[in-house]
């Protein structure tokens, strides 16, 4: 069995980080030897997580995004998205399907995604301090064969 | 993106390709847009065969594409969908609105 493993990123809400932050979370995911359709659940979460901070927590300026990611013993990645944006004033409003603020081009499903694509959700949010959206994924271990 | 289209008997069919998430969103909207408005269809296909991955942004898309078919008295109808960007579809219930015909083995 392999010790802890971790990894730390930091990077602007630019949007073209979208594809860059899924795709490390994938590469670092490897190691876990998940499945395409573990994979594609795991860039799908990382993506709304990432797009939320990109569009909702700096919407006028470019801000701060600190992605974790961690493998948890029993083939856990653990995954932390972290801004210091404008924060959710309700949180538990903001978590109902089809609920955006962003107009036309959201359609409110971000955060019903990563809670049903992913093993456990959490997120916790402080007005004008930020946004931490904290998701655990369970990778099956599967029989040795690929 | 290059959005490859067919138009037979006022169907247009639209080929999304590559990777749709908030950066590429807008850009992809701003091109069915201007097809639909080019070709007027009674019936829009969206094909996602060559989609490699899709979030919330691509269910955006959809919908509003669908509210401009709608306006058209036309019909949408989604094509050829990946398991990512077919699950994706599914969690926001895009089935219950639109025609989702059959989904491919990657
Ligand atoms: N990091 C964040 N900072 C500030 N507000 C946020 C953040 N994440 C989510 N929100 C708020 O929660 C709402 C719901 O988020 P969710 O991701 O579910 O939908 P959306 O982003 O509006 O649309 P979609 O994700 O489907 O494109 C957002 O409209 C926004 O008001
Ligand atoms: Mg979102």
């Amino acid at each position: 069995m392999k010790g802890e493993n971790y990894m730390h990123l930091e990077f602007p809400s630019r949007s073209t980080n979208e594809a860059f932050a899924r795709s490390a979370v994938a590469s670092f995911a490897a190691q876990l030897d998940p499945t395409l359709d573990e994979l594609g659940d795991i860039k799908t979460a990382v993506s709304e997580a990432v797009t939320n901070c990109i569009v909702h927590a700096y919407p006028e300026e470019l801000g701060p995004i600190i992605l974790k990611a961690r493998i948890l013993p029993e083939h856990v990645l653990d995954i932390t998205v972290k801004d210091r944006g404008c924060g959710i004033a309700d949180v538990e409003q903001a978590r109902k399907p089809m609920f955006t603020t962003g107009g036309e081009e959201r359609s409110g499903m971000g955060i019903t995604i990563m809670e049903s694509f992913m093993t456990e959700f959490r997120i916790h949010s402080t007005v004008n301090k930020g946004t931490t959206v904290h998701m655990k994924r369970k990778i099956l271990p599967r029989g040795g064969s690929k | 993106m290059k959005l490859t289209s067919f138009v037979q008997d006022r169907q247009l069919t639209l080929m999304l390709r590559g990777e749709i998430d908030h950066h590429s969103a807008r850009e992809i909207m701003g091109a069915i847009s201007a097809k639909v408005d080019e070709y007027l269809p009674l019936r829009c296909i969206l094909d996602f065969e060559e989609v490699r991955f899709m979030d919330s942004s691509g269910i955006a898309v959809v919908l509003h594409t669908l509210r401009r078919m709608n306006s058209l008295q036309g019909k949408l109808l989604l094509q050829n969908i990946p398991p990512q960007p077919y699950k994706v579809l599914r969690t926001a219930g895009i089935e219950k609105l639109t025609i989702m015909k059959e989904e491919c083995t990657q």
